[in-house]
């Protein structure tokens, strides 16, 4: 695209070519859309990257309308948000949108790392796209956890208390940590003020930017396949891989149906259930916050639930931060403790599709434990489930030294 | 000058000024960390609050609020502190030799005057306010349970001076803030005897 010469050719031809000799608009389609080549037999648990890029932009621009006007003052925290559910033209929809959007990111986010869990997408060369996907899932999770102090109700205030104490576990530094990620001797107006801050302005940017090195990291790569082979290794002899088709028209028109039956449920969920029987807006959080009473039971909302399950199981401070943590910081290292070369699990050994269905069981039931009580028969289910949650990670690196699999085809098949 | 010598030269000027970008860098985050500290205003409105403990009766329990924090004043009748001198429970630190307690509160009791308990009412464990249990051996903690404190959100147990039970999540006995008296019947929280005496 060197020249700008155009001649006979149409006015939006002619602009196009202006653009493109300024700017890469052309080169980028063609890069990241229409000459995109990707495996020729995703099946729906290709969607939810997409459909958590639609829930991104959903709680971007939801959440610009409600800081017009929120109020992120602890004297006018609730009210406002209040005044938008009920005085507020459209308020409630919007907020709505918004509560019930986080909860839909966490529940597309979960389903695209199983995704990825199924057809071994963060093994080489995607390790670094999959570090980079687990960094936007710790940013999401301070994202969510940032927003739910701003409604100023008694779950938020006394989640964030819990939370943040949890960096008071840590040896020395503790202590002053927590009065510095507060700014005062307790909760209060200007830790409210500073996470208002974090969560509109400095977790959304760095969550666009990493959603962005993502997208450019995946395209570097290419997309992996429910077969887990690599498309690029069969090329034609004009240097399209065989088994690839283009993102755009091909995936562009498959992803609109998954969103378009997406929105329908989200929809559904906005008008006739946003509350979620308690689970995606809890009902402590009716009430303002009171520095005097704990609720009497807490539990952080559902997508937090699985990692809180094995805080409360571990009977020492210490001990139950660092277990917690570490269940996050084990996924970052998957890449490195699953040594199989098969990636996807049509052509895996027994082996690991019992112990995943063994790992997503206990992800799954934590999850669940993580909204009961911490009593009796419950705290020793959390413990043999944490057990399990953990074991996985020590089986896998075990087992995946010596597995044994089906063969792996040459090509995309679309069976399997 | 010789081509060895330039790149030395150059070497040296390339960590000369990456050493001086570096100390800049960390000189300019230090307002930025700084400001996260809790500010004057903060401060000011921790300061001591003074209270009047003339209405509290023997087994009753009345709430502050200071540094935004609640504290609990609870004035322990002779038949409870009975029960806490003659408590089997296992304590993980009876003695106090923690230091979540100023020195003149580190005894039996972990107050001044046997009587008069001084808490802050967050657990040790992760701040929630723990709920009065002063009944004697309840069904749901336990024949050793002689009255004290539970923490709804994760069980921590807590007896009526205070201390922390074994086996609970929490790690410390709760903390008994600085205070001081003014008279009998009044409290100043937030400063020590040292002050004034």
């Amino acid at each position: 695209m060197s020249s700008v010469e155009v001649t006979g050719e149409s006015q939006g031809t002619r602009l196009l070519a202006w653009i493109d000799a300024r700017f890469p608009l052309s080169k980028m389609m063609r890069e990241h859309a229409t000459e995109y080549y990707a495996g020729k037999n995703f099946n729906f648990w290709y969607v939810f990257g997409v459909l958590a890029f639609v829930v991104l932009i959903i709680q971007l621009w939801t959440g610009i309308f409600l800081t017009m006007n929120y109020k992120p003052a602890a004297l006018d925290a609730f009210a406002s948000v209040e005044y938008i559910m009920r005085d507020v033209e459209w308020g409630w929809l919007i907020r709505y949108m918004h509560s019930t959007g986080a909860s839909a990111f966490f529940i597309v986010v979960y389903l695209h790392m199983f995704r990825a869990m199924l057809y071994g997408s963060y093994k080489n060369p995607r390790e670094l796209l999959w570090l980079i996907g687990m960094l936007i899932y710790v940013a999401l999770m301070a994202e969510g956890f940032l927003g739910y102090l701003l409604p100023w109700g008694q779950m938020s205030y006394w989640g964030a208390q819990v939370i943040i104490s949890l960096f008071g576990a840590i040896p020395v530094v503790g202590d002053p940590l927590v009065e510095w990620i507060r700014g005062d001797y307790n909760i209060s107006d200007i830790t409210l003020n500073r996470f208002f801050a974090l969560h509109v302005i400095a977790v959304p940017l760095a969550l666009v930017m990493l959603v962005v090195m993502h997208i450019l990291a995946l395209h570097e790569t290419g997309s992996n396949n429910p077969d887990g082979i690599e498309i690029k290794a069969n090329k034609g002899p004009d240097g399209i891989p065989l088994d690839g088709i283009a993102f755009h028209p091909f995936y562009t028109a498959k992803d609109l149906v998954a969103i378009i039956i997406f929105l329908i449920l989200f929809s559904a969920v906005i008008f006739f259930a946003p509350e979620m029987g308690g689970y995606f807006l809890e009902h402590a959080n009716f009430e303002p916050a009171n520095v005097l009473k704990t609720p009497e039971h807490i539990a952080p909302v559902w997508y937090f639930t699985p990692f809180y399950a094995i805080l409360r199981a571990i009977p020492d401070k210490l001990g139950g931060v660092v277990l917690m943590g570490g269940a996050i910081i084990v996924l970052f290292f998957l890449p490195w403790i699953d040594r199989s070369k098969v990636k996807s699990i049509r052509y895996r050994g027994w082996g690991y599709k019992g112990a995943l269905a063994v790992f997503s069981l206990s992800f799954l039931v934590l999850g669940v434990l993580g909204t009961l009580p911490a009593e009796g028969v419950y705290t020793t289910l959390a413990r043999i489930f944490t057990f399990l949650y953990f074991g996985f990670f020590v089986y896998l690196y075990i087992y995946t030294g010596s597995e044994k699999g089906k063969p792996v085809p040459e090509r995309l098949t679309y069976h399997g | 000058m010789s081509e060895d010598s330039g790149l030395s030269r150059r070497r040296f000027l390339n960590i000369a000024t990456s050493v001086t970008g570096a100390v800049g860098a960390v000189a300019v985050a230090v307002p930025f960390i700084s400001s996260w500290q809790p500010s004057a205003r903060a401060r000011a409105l921790g300061a001591p609050v003074e209270v009047d403990i003339s209405k509290l009766e023997d087994g009753a329990m009345m709430r502050v609020i200071w540094r935004g924090t609640p504290v609990s004043i609870l004035k322990r009748s002779p038949e409870m502190l009975n029960r806490l001198e003659n408590e089997q429970a296992d304590l993980q630190d009876r003695d106090s030799k923690q230091e979540q307690q100023p020195a003149y509160a580190q005894n039996e009791y972990r107050s001044i005057k046997p009587e008069l308990l001084v808490l802050i009412s967050n657990c040790t464990h992760l701040g929630c306010v723990p709920t009065n249990r002063f009944e004697v051996a309840p069904a749901d903690l336990g024949p050793d349970w002689v009255g004290g404190f539970f923490c709804p959100c994760h069980g921590s147990k807590f007896d009526l001076a205070g201390r922390v039970f074994s086996g609970v999540p929490a790690p410390l006995n709760l903390l008994v803030p600085p205070y001081r008296y003014v008279g009998d019947n009044v409290l100043i929280i937030g400063e020590d005897t040292e002050v004034a005496a």
